[in-house]
């Protein structure tokens, strides 16, 4: 039962634990065993709650058994990046300043969540306050990949991507400022979905860059994705910039394919990729070609400007929305003589390398005299790579190019170069900047290591990605 | 003073009065146990987001709509400093387009004094420094209290364009009037809901000149205010006659030398970092709900001031001043409406209700009318007899007369009155007494038409009931 607990995905999961095939209890229990043999070798999460998780799938299994119809997750154990507030479990955005606390609420999409019937099994690791790709930056561990322990599993969601991936939770929230969720996708060969700006409620989301941050699901399949994605999506009134609109059915016509779409293949974002990486998101291009879209070769340069604009605006919101984090309220203190000095210490000792060299770049960018040159410019930049977006939407229904430059490279090879780190996302964040929703699926393999292909679309097109997305994924073989 | 001129601008933060915080639920409470009005959004907890409160943008709208400000779509920024007060380390606040831009206060004495901006922002929490003196600098420990935390401020900014200590405090006062007329403040400086921070400056009378400007902070009264000011005007004075310099810094006012003192030792150039908050879309007020809170404005303390010097020609002005004041404003209305001679209502608001004011939740403002009515029957020091007897008094107006002891036929005087009405519309009262209680209404009314002074509409409905049913009973 065990091996065919760990094969069902996460509708059919919840399907045979409604109608009582298999007890919530019993799933748990399995994945929880799959986590005592892959945790200690991947090292996906920073908290995990056994105990908490089996009662709360006792729980569901006595309301289902008293009559209660389970939701769409029942029994489905779901990994939560740890950049999400949960009063279940500390909450720490990987940070040693947060070491420790438990925060007083949920974040708005653990709650949806646990509605739907998700199991919470565990909160995953990341770089510290999301920054980075690759998880190194964990003031806690390393999270390794799970297809070669030797390398990383991208970031700054490599801990949900981890877990997903060695089946230690079926499905997994993560969040994307940059390509946080799409790039460990790729990275580690599954299906991570960006949404567009708003789609998803922030709430509880410790924030990175507020403008750029977006929730998402991480799961093994496209059609896994969509059903994560139809329990979060909705307006939430805790979040101002959460969007008023309905959410669309993304599981039900997935399976529509690609015919008559209009996909644009993106030049210039295909030549920074490395060879095997470019191939085979050509022929991922032949695939939906191949499935009836018409496929046609587009550069849009603008889209190449994104990364400084990108290491400009994300800093800069950085550096105000971690100013909290000084001793005073909660998580770790320094010592000090005076209220200031406790604040310097507590700061200092707390955030890691990167996160205090962000904080300084974003608070260089926002000083008088520079705000003009930096800030302002940057806005500029990022409205002129939204037309450049809205352009191309006006003549393709979906862009298509690499998620990430590279497979995933070995831990520790890029941790002396920020740059070239910060470039492992020069595809993602564009669609960052501009708000729109962009989604990554594997594609091929090379040396053993996934490809992820990136599917980018218009403001509120999840559903026409998710069919795209499920075509790829179809037409991919698996080798 | 003579060669020299004072330069002063103010700025009055205000507190609004919302029923919750800018941007939680929470309760915008004063007084409650510390820490007990919070939330994760106030508190600034990771993850918490802000939500606009639309009741405190209505009566940010309400204000500048009273200062003739223009009303424009607007947007919040960070500011961003680290002080312990501040859970997020920056305040929301409005900073290059404020949701108020420009206006006036006009001055009683005519005087118009320019107002650059009102804009939204949050307030701090609390801090209270324990040892050391109260301050910062030496206190052993300090206590936060997070219930002001995220407390709607509108922030008042003027130009600097006034002149002296008397006139600065005349402005707070206007203007004070004003934000509670509006509803928009309660307008209480010595619980800290309205504060006064001025900039001053002095410069050779006459010159255009700007010369070096000091901040003054904490003062908590319109008279600390004007002690503040003159302390400053007089110190600038002196250190440029003894051929000194003026620094730019921030003081504090010292209620008990009543000198202005640096805050701090070293000043600091902050850089506030601000742009755009990204928690929160751009505000957009709609024409139509610009217009509509325009359409519910009250009489602002300007107008109410005309319309009684309009009323009554030559009339005292402080008499005009209590009687346009907030709590005062609802009984002369009353009693102007009710038919009272203005000149009396001003007389017996500005003597007998100011020193009954202290129970006027006792005191509705029709009673005060009735009674103030009543003083073409009695003499003056009798109505306010009956004032007096009339705080907290529920019966009828010749049951207070009675009771105050100054008539023992007041029952008897309504009989009377409704028996001639009676009389006069038989056909009418047979339906009454038949039972068609709409008639009443009726009756009533020729009652009050005709002995409105005497009786009160309920002393006039007591007789006529009474009369009704001896009648049915024969």
């Amino acid at each position: 039962m065990n091996d065919g607990i760990l094969a069902l995905d996460a509708a059919s999961l919840a399907a045979a634990v409604r109608s009582g095939e298999v007890t919530a209890v019993e799933v748990v229990e399995t994945y929880l065993a799959q986590i005592s043999v892959q945790e200690p070798e991947v090292g996906a999460f920073l908290s995990i709650d056994a105990e908490a998780a089996i009662s709360a799938a006792a729980a569901l299994d006595r309301a289902r058994e008293s009559g209660e119809e389970l939701g769409p997750l029942a029994g489905v154990p779901v990994a939560l990046k740890d950049n999400l507030c949960t009063t279940g479990f500390p909450t720490t955005a990987a940070s040693r300043i947060l070491e420790g606390w438990i925060p007083p609420y949920n974040a708005t999409v653990v709650d949806r969540v646990l509605a739907a019937g998700g199991i919470a099994i565990g909160k995953t690791n990341l770089d510290e306050f999301a920054m980075g790709s690759s998880t190194e930056n964990s003031g806690y561990k390393i999270t390794r990949n799970p297809h070669d322990l030797d390398r990383v599993p991208g970031g700054s969601s490599g801990g949900s991507a981890a877990a997903v991936v060695s089946r230690m939770a079926l499905l997994a929230l993560g969040s994307d400022t940059g390509g946080s969720i799409r790039q460990p996708a790729s990275l580690t060969g599954i299906v991570g979905l960006k949404p567009t700006y708003g789609r998803v409620s922030r709430y509880g989301l410790l924030a990175f860059a507020s403008s750029l941050d977006q929730i998402g699901p991480m799961a093994a399949t496209v059609k896994d994705a969509a059903l994560m994605a139809e329990v979060i999506f909705g307006h939430d009134p805790m979040d101002a910039t959460s969007l008023a609109v309905p959410v669309p059915a993304l599981v039900d016509g997935i399976e529509g394919g690609v015919r008559s779409l209009r996909i644009g293949l993106v030049s210039n974002l295909l030549e920074v990729a490395a060879p095997a990486v470019a191939a085979a998101v050509e022929r991922a291009a032949a695939a939906l070609a191949g499935e009836g879209a018409t496929v046609e070769t587009v550069a849009i340069p603008e889209l190449s400007l994104g990364l400084p604009a990108y290491y400009v605006v994300a800093p800069a919101e950085a550096s105000s929305n971690l100013a909290r984090y000084d001793g005073v309220r909660y998580g770790f203190r320094g010592e000090g003589a005076t209220a200031e000095e406790m604040m310097v210490s507590s700061r200092s000792e707390g955030f890691g390398a990167e996160v205090k060299r962000r904080i300084m770049l974003g608070t260089y960018a926002l000083s008088a005299g520079y705000y003009d040159a930096f800030y302002l410019r940057a806005q500029r930049v990022r409205s002129l790579v939204r037309s450049a977006f809205q352009e191309a939407y006006s003549r393709f229904d979906l862009l298509l190019s690499p998620t990430s430059p590279t497979t995933a490279f070995k831990i520790g090879e890029r941790s002396d170069d920020p740059v070239e780190m910060y470039r492992s996302d020069v595809c993602t964040i564009p669609s960052n900047l501009s708000g729109d929703p962009a989604i990554s699926v594997p594609f091929g393999k090379e040396g053993g290591l996934p490809i992820g292909v990136q599917l980018m679309g218009p403001a509120l097109a999840e559903e026409r990605l998710l069919r795209a997305a499920y075509a790829l994924e179809a037409g991919w073989s698996g080798e | 003073m003579g060669e020299w001129e004072a330069v002063i601008g103010l700025e009055v933060h205000t507190e609004l009065r919302t029923a919750t915080k800018l941007f939680c639920g929470c309760p915008n409470a004063f007084g409650v146990e510390p820490n007990t009005s919070v939330c994760p959004v106030c508190l600034g907890l990771p993850g918490s987001l802000p939500v606009l409160n639309a009741k405190a943008v209505e009566l940010a709208i309400t204000v500048g709509l009273a200062l003739s400000s223009r009303i424009q779509p607007s947007q919040f920024h960070r500011k961003n400093y680290f002080y312990p007060d501040m859970p997020k380390d920056y305040q929301i606040s409005q900073y290059d387009v404020p949701v108020n831009a420009g206006g006036a206060v006009a001055l009683r004495s005519g005087k118009v004094v320019g107002i650059v901006r009102a804009h939204l922002e949050e307030d701090t929490g609390k801090l209270v420094h324990r040892g050391g003196g109260g301050r910062i600098g030496g206190a052993e420990y300090s206590l936060i209290d997070y219930n002001r935390s995220g407390v709607p401020l509108l922030e008042i900014v003027s130009e600097p364009e006034i002149s002296s200590a008397e006139e600065a405090k005349e402005y707070v006062s206007e203007l004070r009037a004003i934000l509670v007329a509006t509803g928009a403040s309660d307008g209480r400086m010595e619980e800290g809901s309205l504060r006064v921070d001025a900039n001053v400056s002095v410069r050779p009378s006459g010159s255009a000149e700007l010369r070096t400007r000091v901040e003054i902070k904490n003062v908590n009264s319109l008279r600390s205010l004007g002690r503040a000011i003159g302390y400053e005007i007089e110190r600038q004075i002196a250190v440029y006659e003894g051929g000194g310099s003026i620094l730019q810094q921030t003081r504090h006012f010292d209620e008990a030398s009543g000198e202005t003192l640096p805050l701090r030792a070293k000043e600091e150039a902050n850089d506030y970092r601000y742009f755009p908050e990204p928690d929160l879309p751009p505000i957009s007020p709609l024409p139509a709900e610009v217009e509509r809170i325009a359409s519910e404005l009250p009489l602002l303390p300007a107008g109410r001031r005309s319309r009684l010097f309009e009323l009554v020609e030559g009339a005292s002005p402080d008499q005009v001043e209590v009687a346009i004041a907030e709590e005062v404003w609802p009984y002369v209305t009353a009693s102007i409406d009710f038919g009272v001679a203005p000149e009396l209502v001003l007389a017996r608001a500005a003597n007998e209700l100011v020193a009954l004011i202290g129970d006027a939740g006792l005191l509705t403002p029709l009673r005060f009318a009735e009674v103030v009515a009543l003083e073409e029957r009695f003499s003056p020091s009798q109505v306010k007899l009956l004032l007096k007897g009339a705080v907290g008094f529920d019966g009828t107006v010749e049951e207070l007369v009675a009771r105050v002891g100054l008539s023992s036929s007041g029952a008897e005087d309504a009989r009377a009155m409704i028996k001639e009405v009676v009389e006069a519309n038989p056909e009418e009262w047979g339906r009454f007494v038949a039972g068609d209680a709409k008639v009443g209404g009726f009756l009533l009314g020729q009652v009050m038409r005709k002995f409105g002074r005497a009786i009160s509409g309920a002393q006039a409905r007591a007789a006529l009931d009474e009369l009704a049913s001896g009648a049915a009973g024969e």
